[in-house]
């Protein structure tokens, strides 16, 4: 069974109609990049996988068990599905040890005296195990994503969301963040993303989706979806992304 | 007539006392209900938030002295019972920290920035674990200068107390004044013993703000 099953989801801000009739089905193990151009409902449909937004119509399955924001279970749903944001969100007023460990500790998932191994294997896997004692402050903005991306690898999550998390790193700090989720992809992370990156898009990806005025307009394996786009709208957006 | 002299000096420290306790328990009481208001302020239920707003507005828009001539004057010919004045004037202070303080807290709360709430709640913590550990300390360090600058007017504004009888500070000033018809003296006295506790506050205050600064 699909791990993540989308039918037929509907989201409205208002009047407004963010996601129309969306359905997208990710087995375990895949690699799902979402593009689109910014309003097209990429970044709500990842919110409303980990249920920060309610729906309107439709459902979402993950694990087989329907999600929305006013499910019961949602914190311990939370627990295992882990999203990274394009803003970090570190806690300003914790340490990177404190950061990635206050989740598992207050979720039980771990005892205090265990926490620190736990952190440094996080922090070891996203290549800042000498940041442990850093506060947020202190690091770069690719630094502080990578922690953000240690703190969701601490929950063990069995799936985890990206939104457009280098969007807001300046050009010469994405690779390290990008050489972070390729490794997680290596290891067989189930990863949904929301990215402008095409190149990762390409080479990382084993499915591509793209957005537009809220519904999928094309989906795909990526050679087939960024080589041979078949909408204009698609081609469009590839060729406008290239410069 | 009499001479201003050590009796009177001593009546400032018994009276000043008084001021402290009246502080103390304005806050022990006061601060947990501060907590509850600020919550209540920006609880997710719409008429919770209406009722404390419009209890806000009340209390904001009502003297302190009319407040404390409402409990202690008014309110027994409601309730038929005179509170004796110690419990009136603590009644008043501490609801008026409560409003205010409450207030200042919900401010701290809200300059904290709605994404914390969700990174804390995307990693799967309950909503009191998201505001105890993520929101809370982070509004506390917001909050802390207006909070201790209100502490600073809550001390000064124990001296309404005087009006209902009850002695404390200037109460005790107002005595000796009239017996010894020194005011000049006298209230020189009170206000520099206002000022030797308040200023202390304020750099405290400032000195906190610079420690939690430093600590991150």
């Amino acid at each position: 069974m699909a791990l993540v099953e989308i039918k037929n989801l509907r989201k409205t801000f208002g009047k407004l109609e963010v996601i129309k009739d969306v359905s997208l089905t990710v087995e375990q193990g895949d690699i799902v990049a979402i593009i689109g151009r910014s309003g097209s409902g990429k970044s709500t449909l990842l919110r409303c996988i980990n249920g920060l937004e309610d729906i309107q119509g439709g459902s979402i399955t993950v694990g087989g068990r329907d999600v929305s924001a006013k499910m019961a279970g949602l914190k311990e749903y939370r627990q295992r599905v882990g999203i990274v944001f394009q803003q970090f969100n570190l806690f300003p007023h914790m340490n990177v040890l404190k950061n990635v460990t206050l989740a598992p500790i207050l979720t039980g998932k771990i005892k205090k005296p265990q926490a620190r191994k736990l952190a440094e294997d996080s922090l070891t896997t996203v290549g800042l195990l000498d940041k442990i004692e850093a506060w947020p402050e202190q690091l770069s903005g690719g630094q502080q994503q990578r922690v953000a991306i240690a703190r969701c690898l601490a929950m063990k999550p069995e799936l985890m969301l990206f939104d457009e998390v280098t969007s807001a790193l300046d050009p010469e700090l994405v690779g390290e963040v990008l050489k972070v989720m390729e490794d997680m992809a290596r290891q067989g992370m189930t990863m949904i993303l929301v990215t402008h990156e095409m190149n990762f898009a390409r080479n990382v990806a084993n499915k591509v989706v793209f957005m537009h005025h809220g519904r999928i307009w094309e989906q795909g394996h990526p050679d087939q979806m960024l080589g041979d786009p078949q909408t204009p709208e698609l081609q469009a957006f590839i060729s406008s992304s290239r410069t | 007539m009499r001479t201003f002299g050590t009796i009177d000096l001593l009546a400032f420290a018994t009276a000043f006392q008084y001021t402290i306790l009246l502080v103390v328990l304005a806050l022990i009481i006061g601060a947990p209900l501060a907590l509850g208001f600020a919550m209540l302020r920006v609880s997710r239920f719409a008429p919770l938030r209406w009722l404390s707003a419009a209890f806000l507005q009340v209390i904001q828009g009502v003297p302190l002295l009319a407040l404390l001539m409402f409990i202690y004057f008014a309110l027994p010919t409601f309730l038929g019972i005179r509170l004796p004045p110690l419990l009136a004037v603590t009644a008043a202070f501490t609801l008026y920290t409560a409003v205010f303080l409450g207030e200042i807290w919900r401010g701290g709360i809200e300059a904290v920035k709605r994404t914390q709430w969700e990174a804390a709640a995307c990693l799967g913590l309950g909503a009191w674990q998201q505001f105890r550990h993520v929101i809370a300390p982070q509004a506390l360090k917001i909050a802390l200068p207006a909070s201790v600058g209100f502490l600073v007017q809550l001390i000064k504004g124990t001296s309404l107390a005087a009006i209902v009888g009850f002695i404390e500070l200037t109460r005790a000033g107002q005595l000796s004044a009239a017996a010894t018809l020194q005011p000049l003296l006298v209230y020189s006295i009170i206000a520099a013993i206002y000022f030797v506790v308040c200023f202390p506050l304020t750099q405290l205050s400032r000195r906190l703000e610079a420690r939690l600064n430093g600590a991150r």
